[in-house]
């Protein structure tokens, strides 16, 4: 058991990089490439769920976790592992996966082995992103991310697919150059990539401040693209519009998010409670923004877009409470946000694939001949919208609750609007696709409701949202349990509590650790 | 001082120079209709074999022959290793995409393996009369051969136009090398290190440093000395300029780490600002450029300027780690651009029909496998990470942050962002779908022979070797950075710094 918790993640990583390779080699017919997809992202998923099977929940500090040297000089370590912060994101990649390849079943006809290979090879990218634990091995992973992306964008997308990747691939890769001189610089200080040894020396004060806050920048600045934050935001709606569905709903949000949690806010407590009142203020603003753009537009993909800009500004709003309800809500949030937008795609994909446009104007009453595609759609919507007993209310109010509280109660009230705004945009949305008059395009065009794979693909993911809804404690234990407070650093400094496990004294802790 | 017999120093030129004189005694004495083709496979044997005989240095005991004029160490067998690779890759890429009937096929590889005893011999000489002709031996093939295809308008264009050029270049070294002469009285070049920093006449050792800097760095196309690059690129044939886009430029950036780190480091303080400079403008200058070409080869052209721009950055290193860097970037580079080059000669033909960015819209469904071959090589230049691209830049870059040059890392990492504009919209382009209906693009499927194939494989295995797996390589090159270190060393550190004021101060009353 014990190699087997120290290689599953490596095997994450592996599986599907395998299929990619013999997805690749083998030849495109009887829709072969889907059925490796299919089956090697399923594999993968299976593998995921060894995670919290063998997770010991309230054992804080990383576990599964594997520390090989890979280059000497300078001292790159192939280090992984998870803690409850990143163990859900692993998950919900590995869940995520399949219901993508489901997703493209239809959509994706042509070249499917390279649509296939490169999806696989981007799901270990995401993975290797959650899984690293060694700053450099985390950088790569990061920038591979950002490659299967742009060229699917590119081959695949609606009608101006080039120019979407490649204003996505620049928004990205550009901001993360001050991010490689940030790690570079530490590196130069320090003499060590490792995450938890940086967290040390950092939180004893051993590197200049100052110089430590432009490194902070540096850091916040490249994820605060990815995740987007408000003035950042300007490649999500045209890479919405154009990436294939399966892609679009992973290309936002979840890595850039995790990134603020684990290497900014964790890993640079000082300057990140010194840039918290600009993250505040840039959320707060995104969140309003974003639902008001979200009102007006005529495509639903970019009207998701937007949704999605005030929905992601939410978490980071959360994550800047710096407390620990915010964070928990954070955590909770990122994952539900990201299965309500899945499903969102799924849906609107199977839409786009009946009537060929994205748009709002040519729709209308579609509730008559699709009955399980409204349900579902209604339930995804409510969900967005933070209705109790549905996922998304949870963090929603923990994230507003702990705002209102901890923060200020200016900023809070003003975030609730973004939750009502969104009530008022997904409904309206729904009322225009699905309900009124037939319109003309949907009283030509004969369609189907959804079929087996759409509804393999939807139903998964309409479960999870409630449960999610339900029973967060599942969930909300690994999470909660393993955070040292964000907010107080200087508990690294105090003694630590005897009970704790040897892993976590010594990233509290260096002195003890050291000994 | 060893029992070396001089003649193994320089095995690998040696090997090189009999198979070119047997190439040419062969193209002599055979019909002129007849297939030439196998000279090209022997000359790529013999390369083979002088690969091999590089290797094989290993063994020797480092060290000097022919009277100190010639050198072994981890730092010549790293180079001489890495040519040998490009010169190899360069022939078997020839070897399938030159005319089947041509008279001068036989002269073409006889020119490219003394091009590479040239190269060879300017990373291993460490006299610089030797120096000079190994240069020249290199520049002369290099100029008859980028004039290869007489028959266009461009081809003749840009051999005068890097001959006139590289002459006025040349002139410039050769000149340094008279004044570093006049100034120490030798041109040895370890003496010279040493009598440098106590030379009494502090401008003339300066002049001479100028001047000789002048002059290879017109070879590496750094800016400002880069204006040939673009017009020469696109009127050599392409496998050449595979070849003098990294072969060359290998062997100049190799006697570039000489000059600074072994012949003046006890100017550190007046080169390192210089380079400095020189690498922000190269890098600047060529990828802003390159962001407007249309033509293939000149953006990837600015593209060879932006790099030597952040080889030059390495140089900010301190000692060793600078030379690793440099000698690590040099290699990944080789890599990644002989492989691009390799895919622009197979897609746009000998005679270059399709030069232009836009002709190879939709490679990838035209050919699927030269179409990700080519995206590969982009995302290397880019400098994505599991590729020898990304640990280039990594190391460059390292070694600046940790000599203090943070500024200098973060304007060259901003600088592949802007890189990755172009070659972003290039791999965009190959991948885009075909338009329905132009048939203009409909007959070329390039053919990929045995030995094509077997040059893009390597060149494609290399580069992900050198982003997978980099500790071997980088091995070699931190220990061929510590023995161009070595000769340095004996000089105590402080004794130089207070040499070097010392001849400043004797040399200001002078003037």
């Amino acid at each position: 058991m014990e190699t087997i918790n120290q290689s599953i993640l490596t095997w994450i990583l592996l599986v599907p990089i395998m299929g990619a390779v013999l997805v690749a080699l083998l030849p495109d017919r009887v829709k072969l490439p889907n059925w490796i997809a299919l089956v090697t992202s399923l594999a993968t998923f299976g593998l995921t769920l060894h995670l919290p099977a063998h997770f010991l929940y309230g054992q804080p500090g990383f576990q599964f976790e594997l520390n090989i040297p890979w280059i000497t000089d300078p001292a790159i370590h192939y280090h992984v592992g998870i803690d409850g912060l990143s163990m859900w994101l692993v998950v919900l990649t590995g869940i995520l996966a399949p219901i993508g390849v489901l997703a493209s079943w239809n959509p994706i006809q042509q070249r499917r082995k390279i649509y296939y290979s490169l999806f696989l090879v981007q799901q270990t990218a995401m993975v290797g992103v959650f899984i690293s634990l060694d700053l450099m091995l985390y950088y790569a992973f990061w920038e591979l991310s950002l490659v299967p992306m742009a060229i699917l964008i590119a081959m695949y997308g609606r009608k101006e697919g080039h120019k979407a990747a490649v204003r996505f691939f620049l928004f990205t890769f550009i901001p993360s150059a001050p991010l490689l001189v940030g790690i570079l610089w530490l590196y130069a200080r320090t003499g060590t990539f490792q995450f938890n040894e940086l967290q040390i020396l950092i939180a004893h004060g051993s590197l200049p401040a100052g110089a430590l806050w432009w490194c902070a920048l540096a850091f916040l600045v490249a994820f605060a693209v990815k995740v987007p934050v408000f003035p950042l935001h300007g490649w999500l709606a045209p890479a919405y519009g154009e990436a294939p569905v399966a892609l679009a709903m992973i290309i936002a949000g979840k890595l850039g998010l995790y990134s603020l949690l684990r290497f900014h806010v964790e890993l640079f407590p000082v300057a990140s409670r010194d840039l918290a009142p600009v993250m505040i203020v840039a959320a707060v603003i995104g969140i309003l923004y974003g639902a008001l753009l979200a009102l007006v537009q005529q495509d639903f993909w970019r009207l998701i877009a937007f949704a999605a800009l005030s929905h992601f500004s939410m978490i980071v709003l959360g994550i800047y409470g710096l407390n620990d309800t915010g964070w928990s809500g954070s955590v909770y949030q990122i994952l539900n946000v990201s299965i309500v937008e899945a499903a969102i795609f799924v849906l609107l994909g199977a839409i786009e694939n009946r009537f060929v446009t994205s748009r709002i104007a040519d729709y209308g009453g579609l509730a008559a001949k699709q009955p399980r595609l409204v349900s579902f759609f209604v339930i995804t919507s409510l969900a967005m919208v933070g209705l109790p007993l549905l996922n998304g209310f949870i963090g929603e109010f923990l994230i507003l609750s702990s705002t209102f509280t901890e923060v200020s109660h200016g900023w809070a009230v003003a975030a609730t609007f973004g939750v009502i705004l969104s009530a008022a945009y997904m409904l309206w949305l729904v009322q225009r696709l699905f309900y009124g008059q037939p319109s003309a395009l949907a009283a030509k065009t004969p369609s189907r409701d959804l079929r087996f794979h759409e509804l393999a693909a939807v139903t998964p993911l309409a479960v999870l949202m409630l449960v999610m809804g339900v029973a967060p404690m599942l969930w909300m234990r690994a999470i909660t349990a393993t955070h040292p407070p964000p907010q107080n650093p200087p508990v690294a400094a105090s003694a630590p509590d005897a009970s704790l496990h040897p892993s976590f004294v010594a990233v509290t802790s260096p002195t003890e650790g050291k000994r | 001082m060893n029992q070396v017999p001089s003649i193994l120093r320089i095995l690998p030129e040696v090997i090189l120079t009999i198979t070119g004189v047997i190439i040419m005694l062969i193209e002599a004495s055979i019909p002129p209709h007849a297939s030439r083709r196998y000279l090209g496979w022997l000359a790529a044997i013999g390369t083979v074999c002088a690969l091999y005989a590089s290797i094989w240095q290993f063994s020797l005991p480092e060290g000097t022959g022919f009277f100190g004029t010639v050198e072994t160490s981890a730092f010549t067998i790293f180079f001489h290793i890495l040519i040998c690779a490009i010169v190899l890759v360069a022939l078997l890429l020839s070897l399938d995409t030159l005319p089947e009937v041509s008279h001068h096929q036989g002269e073409f590889y006889a020119l490219i393996v003394f091009g590479a005893v040239g190269m060879c011999l300017l990373t291993g000489a460490v006299e610089l009369l030797l120096v000079f002709i190994a240069l020249e031996i290199s520049s002369i093939s290099t100029y008859i051969l980028a004039g290869f295809r007489k028959q266009t308008g461009r081809g003749p264009e840009a051999a005068l136009k890097y001959f006139l050029l590289g002459s006025f270049a040349t002139a410039f070294l050769l000149y340094g090398i008279a004044l570093i002469f006049g100034a120490t009285g030798t041109t040895q070049i370890y003496q010279i290190a040493h009598l440098a920093a106590t030379a009494t006449n502090h401008s003339f050792v300066l002049a001479a440093m100028a001047m000789m800097l002048v002059g290879i760095l017109f070879k590496v196309s750094a800016a400002p000395f880069h204006v040939w690059t673009p017009d020469v690129y696109e009127g050599a044939p392409s496998p050449v300029v595979a070849l003098m886009s990294t072969g060359p430029k290998a062997a100049a950036f190799a006697f570039l780490l000489r000059i600074v780190y072994e012949m003046f480091p006890s100017l550190h303080s007046v080169w390192a600002p210089l380079l400095w400079v020189i690498a922000v403008v190269s890098m600047t200058l060529g990828n802003l450029a390159a962001l407007r070409q249309q033509n293939v080869k000149r953006m990837l052209a600015y593209s060879s300027i932006a790099h030597a721009g952040y080889l030059l950055a390495a140089f900010a290193g301190i000692g060793a780690i600078g030379i690793a860097a440099a000698s690590f970037y040099a290699a990944a580079y080789a890599a990644m651009n002989v492989g691009i080059f390799a895919v622009v000669t197979l897609v746009s033909g000998y005679n270059e029909d399709r030069p232009m960015i836009d002709d190879y819209r939709g490679l990838i469904y035209r050919s699927p496998v030269l179409g990700s071959v080519l995206i590969f090589f982009l995302i290397a230049l880019t400098g994505i990470p599991f590729t020898g691209g990304f640990f280039g830049k990594f190391y460059a870059f390292t070694a600046a942050t940790q000599s203090g040059a943070v500024i200098l890392a973060l304007i060259g990492l901003l600088n592949s962002g802007v890189a990755a504009g172009y070659y972003l919209r290039f791999a965009v382009v190959s991948a885009q779908r075909p338009e329905s209906g132009s048939d203009e693009i409909a007959p070329s499927r390039p053919q990929v022979g045995i030995a094509v194939g077997a040059a893009l494989a390597f060149a494609v295995l290399a580069t992900l070797w050198l982003g997978i797996y980099p500790n071997e390589v980088l091995r070699v090159a931190q220990s061929s950075g510590h023995t161009l270190q070595a000769p340095a060393m004996q000089m105590p550190a402080a004794p130089t710094a207070t040499a070097a004021t010392a001849a400043g101060d004797s040399a200001a009353p002078a003037q």
